[in-house]
């Protein structure tokens, strides 16, 4: 019995529950927010440091026996998706307090984010295909919510996008679990991974692989199923889109890299050659679609596709080496992502907009806002010695060692473009004078210097993060390497749920 | 009656493939419940229709005896149609806020959110 695989899918249930309980005190909801997801924190590191001892830890729901109840696995690669699943909820958690409005709080913002966190901790830590659909379904909906929270016009429009696509990719999932369970009778991934290693003509597989292929796909925002990121994503509260940036597209890519690599290893040279091509686009059309915008949010939300692609390109090389750099790579966005969307919240609050053009003179104002902003900017872009550094050069001498030369060329060419936008967002924000009329235009209501400390504490600790995981890559590098072992090892996944077989 | 259930699941996701194309928010959502049933269908019919044998065993008798109904897809489609009416319920409820406040019944009209 383990108790700590149940425990992040269990603690922000009852936070959340809590806090409908509480639903007329806002400053209970705030403090359930903040223990909640601390509480979080402090489970899903107890969850890795015992995925480190065993391997894969494993409990059975119900004391039901692995293929006929619904298991919760944790292997590394879950464990580090649940540790920042809590580094990214508290750091969001703390960084509402302050920006989260009245009527906000009172629509139930933080039972939401709650909920949103159990289904995302959720996804990362069940071993059964249909759960892993529940607990999709789950994190929508709180993500739906949360998304339309407020009521404005731009949110409608977005919402509906991002609603339609979303249930698409469900119903698209739905399906092909039906078609596998009437393949082979299972639903158990261990099971299914173990069945499909055993059936002879591969084509069926093949389709309902590419069935996932799309419907995680359009969860991860891959090429060509990503319009509803960058129409969604810079509407709801800057609180609310660094949560997004920070788990909701990494969920999907969390799915694609645990189906293919534990159940659809049959024939790599089909689908993870359709993966290749489209991490190569995802990372292109995504980076390039920032460079034509003028807004923060926006161009971060193109940057998210465009990091994506990266992601994918580790999973589609499938070699060992590569699979550490998508690993990494996952590691070190979902950390960075979420800092800039929180910066880009602090700058919307001094200065009233997101525009580019009427934004200016941040640095010289408030030259540590300037000095934050640059730590996850230049580790985004992949400047030595920040976290994107690492990954970036793991990937792309993996890429070059599977012989794959355009999407070396890619990669790095979409590496100088972000740094390109990245750059933009210095000039034009931090750098360049304030545009004259600004002060009669935009009117700012005006901020408690202990309001704008809680808005910065959380943005300070994530680049604390980024620092420490660029100074000691090796550190990380090890972890890493360790999940991206046991991707490769099926068979001990395999074990580990069903028990030795003969 | 598998082949039967074929054809109509097929008719079933093409009509809500259809409806969703269409740009009136109405008929999105239309084809959004359409489409949730014919994967309820699916799972249903692929994983095996049995007639007249409910997964039922009599009192001392043999678990392994006769054919009877998987009740595995069955858990999974009441599971599925629960999951359909929630999601559904709040995707009907965001068409009318949105339309009360964008006033238009187009999705061609609401772009402003597109780059």
């Amino acid at each position: 019995m383990s108790p700590e695989v149940a425990l992040p899918i269990l603690i922000p249930l009852t936070a959340g529950a809590l806090s409908m309980a509480f639903w007329r005190s806002r400053m209970m909801q705030r403090l359930i927010g903040v223990a909640g997801t601390a509480a979080l924190l402090a489970v899903s590191i107890w969850l890795f440091a015992s995925v480190q001892d065993q391997g894969h830890v494993i409990m059975n729901a119900g004391g039901w026996a692995a293929p006929f109840g619904i298991t919760l696995v944790a292997d590394l690669l879950s464990a580090i998706m649940v540790v920042l699943t809590g580094i990214i909820g508290f750091a969001v958690a703390v960084y509402s307090l302050p920006t989260i409005g009245r009527g906000h709080e009172t629509f139930g913002y933080y039972p939401l984010l709650h909920l949103l966190l159990a289904g995302v901790a959720g996804a990362f830590l069940t071993g059964d295909i249909f759960n892993l659909y529940v607990w999709f379904e789950v994190m929508l909906l709180a993500s739906f919510a949360l998304l339309i929270l407020g009521g404005e016009r731009a949110q409608m429009e977005g919402a509906i996008k991002y609603v339609t696509l979303n249930l698409l990719s469900s119903v698209i999932f739905l399906s092909a679990i039906g078609l596998l369970y009437g393949m082979l009778g299972t639903l158990n991934m261990a099971d299914i991974a173990r069945r499909v290693a055993l059936v002879e003509d591969n084509t069926l597989i093949d389709i309902v692989a590419v069935m996932f292929m799309i419907s995680f796909g359009i969860k991860a925002a891959a090429f060509p199923l990503f319009f509803w990121l960058p129409a969604a994503y810079h509407t709801p509260p800057v609180a609310v889109s660094a949560l997004f940036a920070g788990l909701l597209t990494k969920v999907g890519v969390y799915a694609l890299f645990r189906v293919f690599t534990l159940i659809f290893n049959q024939s790599v040279d089909f689908t993870h050659e359709i993966l290749l091509w489209g991490a190569a686009l995802t990372m292109l059309t995504g980076v390039l679609g920032a460079a034509a915008q003028f807004e923060f949010r926006r161009i971060l939300s193109f940057h998210i596709v465009s990091q994506i692609g990266y992601m994918l390109m580790g999973l589609a090389l499938f070699t060992p080496l590569a699979l550490v750099g998508g690993v990494f790579y996952i590691l070190h966005h979902i950390i960075v992502k979420t800092n800039l969307f929180l910066i880009s919240g602090v700058v919307h609050r001094l200065k009233g907009t997101h525009d580019l053009k009427r934004l200016g003179g941040v640095y010289k104002a408030w030259p540590l806002l300037g000095v934050l902003f640059l730590i996850p900017a230049l580790s985004l872009a992949g400047v030595p010695p920040l976290s994107g550094f690492f990954a970036k050069f793991v990937l792309i001498r993996a890429s070059i060692e599977a012989g794959e030369i355009t999407i070396t060329v890619i990669a790095l060419l979409v590496g100088l473009l972000t740094l390109y936008s990245m750059t933009k967002i210095w000039a034009e924000v931090f750098w360049k004078k304030a545009p004259d009329d600004d002060g009669a235009a935009i009117k700012v209501s005006p901020l408690s210097q202990r309001h704008l400390w809680l808005m910065i504490a959380p943005i300070l600790g994530l680049a604390a993060c980024t620092v420490f995981i660029g100074l000691n890559g090796q550190l990380l590098y090890d972890v890493a390497e360790a999940a991206a072992a046991q991707l490769l090892d099926p068979q001990g996944y395999i074990d580990a749920v069903l028990g030795e077989q003969p | 009656m598998e082949p039967i259930m074929a054809v109509v699941i097929g008719v079933i996701y093409a009509a809500a493939i259809y409806m969703m194309l269409r740009r009136s928010i109405v008929k999105l959502v239309i084809g959004l419940i359409l489409i949730s049933n014919a994967a309820n269908l699916l799972i249903f019919t692929v994983a095996g229709m049995t007639r007249d044998a409910p997964p039922l065993i009599p009192m001392n008798g043999d678990p392994l005896g006769d054919v009877i109904a998987d009740p595995l897809p069955q858990a999974l489609v009441l599971t599925a149609i629960v999951i359909a009416f929630g999601v559904l319920s709040f995707a009907v409820v965001l068409i009318r806020r949105a339309y009360q406040i964008v006033r238009v019944d187009d999705m061609d009209q609401m772009k402003d959110t597109d780059t």
